[in-house]
């Protein structure tokens, strides 16, 4: 007669480890979460439509994922560079410049938002110097994604940083005794290598533009139909204490983020795959 | 290919790595080079690969110098001891990296870089694993993909450091083996770096034993095993029982026992070390002639068909090591804490004055 185990988990732990993962979820994330949905269910369905296939909704989406998709992207090239030079290269100051990456963070976002827009303003030190060529960066979507940039930027550092720091010498070393260039060995052996961390990055600083307001309302200027974000929008309907309409306009953000982030954490997964696939 | 090696020095801040290295391995051998850990052996290896700029001396390659080639022009071929294989990329990919790498020009055909591809697979035994990533191989299938990568390229030269080192013993053996039968197949001049002085001797044609960024002796496996050069040499390849005492007219003198040896005529009153390794010693009951040493049974252990004896010299806290096969261990039949005589059957004397352990 065959004697049947239960099959044990190694790891002990896991029901109270799990219970506490969700019990933390639902209070910090799902119920407020919900709350948006139960609020905007209080429109009826013709109203939901209404407002947020509005013109000047649908404009601020626009608005809105465009300039946080290209400062993401941006951030995904620059900051790739930032942390390939503190990690390959050794100078002077390199500490400190290590330390100013995480200053974004640090700041209130209205100082960085107020900043900015002197910075940039048509007479600004930096807006002045563009205004010869007539390029406007402040009160324009340019302006909005230098805001979204400014406040990105530490996510693909940080992701990219570790895997670079822990990655062998010796593949490289490998790959240059089989006779490749320096340049296939970036693209063929650490490039890919770089892929998930850098496509992680992107994710969180694409998911943090898709929210940003405080620095975002001083340099946007908010001109209806041109320069007003999704955010602002909420804000706006907030204000005129039109609560239904401001968390459907919410509903509309959340679900479309959602759906890009499983997106890009498929790729990751994808970019991942040798990982997965261990016996 | 064969590999000069010419006043090659090198030094890491104050630390000397390596030392006037004068080194030349001919066309088609399997060489060794072995020391202990800090010896320099790897940074000699890795500056014949390319992968260690040289400060001081030249390498040349049948007489081509190549002190200032980078490591991706040497047609070398380097095995890692952690493999360092992709491991974003399959077994597959992994082996065909080095065509695939080629200029446009040199390339060969995808059809042919497939067939290059199979055909390795299978001299490494891992067909079928064409697929797989590293992950999912083991430390020794890993190994093999590496060295099939390398020699994917067919190098001029193919170098290895520590290739089995991090293989468990089993394995390790058959895998050296099967590497001096590749070899016999190929005849690529390769260079293998090791700490394990059992397998140098198991594979090597020739063994270069390095220490202190010096070479202390070149030689094949029983040149070197059985006429060491220096003490360092025959205390690195195997076990050592050392006798201190004063050389005078053709005999050491330790203690109140004296060792014949003739080789030592003309020498007179001075320091010397007289070196027996255990299996060059004999134990008898009785006292059979003057260069017998007393000492008592302190402890006896076997492995496999070997018995080690370890005694304690009479009036002395030294030790001394005795290694019987088991038939004259069971004839003996000793008992721990018995009193018994060793007496050296061979002897190598060293006069430590430039000498130093």
């Amino acid at each position: 007669m065959k004697k049947k185990y239960k099959k044990k988990n190694v790891l002990p732990g896991f029901g109270l480890s799990l219970g506490i993962t969700m019990l933390y979820m639902s209070l910090i994330v799902l119920i407020p979460l919900s709350m948006v949905f139960i609020e905007s269910s209080q429109l009826g369905w013709h109203d939901f439509i209404k407002i947020v296939t509005s013109d000047r909704v649908f404009h601020a989406y626009k608005i809105s994922f465009a300039t946080a998709f290209v400062a993401a992207l941006v951030n995904a090239v620059f900051g790739l560079l930032i942390a390939w030079v503190l990690v390959r290269y050794r100078f002077p100051g390199k500490r400190i410049i290590d330390g100013f990456i995480d200053l974004p963070f640090a700041l209130p976002t209205a100082v960085a938002g107020i900043t900015l827009t002197t910075l940039y303003g048509k007479d600004g030190w930096l807006g002045q110097f563009f205004s010869l060529f007539h390029i406007k960066i402040a009160f324009t979507p340019i302006g909005i994604t230098i805001a979204l940039m400014f406040i990105g930027l530490p996510f693909v550092v940080r992701m990219v940083q570790p895997v670079l720091e822990n990655m062998e010498k010796e593949v490289e070393e490998a790959a240059a005794s089989l006779g490749a260039s320096k340049q296939q060995i970036f693209l063929k052996v650490i490039f890919p290598e770089l892929l998930p961390p850098v496509l992680a990055g992107f994710s969180l600083a694409f998911a943090r533009g898709l929210g940003e307001y405080g620095s975002v309302v001083f340099i946007a200027g908010n001109m209806p139909m041109k320069t007003e974000i999704a955010p602002f929008m909420i804000m706006s309907k907030l204000e005129q204490f039109d609560y239904a309409g401001a968390t459907a306009i919410a509903v509309v953000m959340l679900v479309i983020s959602f759906v890009c982030l499983i997106v890009i954490n498929l790729l990751q997964k994808w970019s991942r795959k040798h990982e997965f696939q261990s016996e | 290919m064969t590999i000069e090696i010419r006043d090659v020095s090198k030094r890491y801040g104050s630390f000397q790595a390596l030392q006037n290295i004068n080194l030349e391995i001919p066309k088609g051998e399997l060489v060794a080079l072995l020391g202990p850990s800090g010896s320099g052996k790897t940074t000699l290896l890795r500056m014949i690969a390319g992968l260690e700029s040289i400060e001081e001396g030249i390498i040349s390659f049948d007489g081509k110098d190549l002190t200032n080639t980078h490591v991706n022009q040497r047609d070398v071929g380097f095995v890692f001891q952690h493999y360092a294989l992709f491991k974003h990329m399959t077994v597959f990919d992994n082996i065909a990296f080095g065509l695939n790498v080629r200029k446009k020009k040199l390339r060969p055909k995808k059809a042919e870089i497939e067939k290059k591809v199979y055909e390795l697979l299978d001299l490494v035994k891992l067909s079928g694993f064409a697929k797989r990533y590293p992950s999912q191989l083991s430390g020794g299938q890993r190994q093999r993909v590496a060295l099939a990568r390398a020699l994917a390229v067919e190098p001029q030269i193919l170098l290895l450091d520590e290739p089995f080192g991090a293989l468990d013993a089993k394995v390790r053996k058959e895998l050296r083996r099967w590497l001096r039968k590749l070899h016999n197949e190929m005849h690529v001049t390769s260079v293998f770096v090791t700490h394990d002085q059992e397998e140098a001797l198991d594979v090597a044609d020739r063994i270069v034993i390095m220490n202190e960024g010096k070479i202390e002796q070149i030689g094949t496996p029983s040149e070197v095993y059985d006429s060491p050069k220096s003490p360092f040499v025959y205390d690195f390849l195997g076990d050592v029982n050392l006798f201190h005492g004063r050389l005078d007219q053709g005999k050491l003198k330790v203690g109140s026992v004296e060792l014949n040896v003739p080789e030592y005529q003309n020498i007179s009153d001075k320091e010397a070390v007289g070196y027996v390794r255990p299996h060059h010693m004999k134990i008898d009951r009785q006292k059979q002639s003057d260069d017998a040493i007393a000492a008592k049974v302190f402890f006896c252990h076997s492995i496999g068909p070997v018995w080690y004896v370890e005694l304690k010299r009479e009036n002395m806290d030294e030790y001394v090591e005795v290694e019987l096969t088991k038939e004259e261990y069971e004839q003996l039949n000793l008992s721990v804490g018995e009193f018994v005589y060793v007496r050296p059957k061979e002897m190598k004397v060293f006069i430590p004055e430039d000498f130093v352990i």
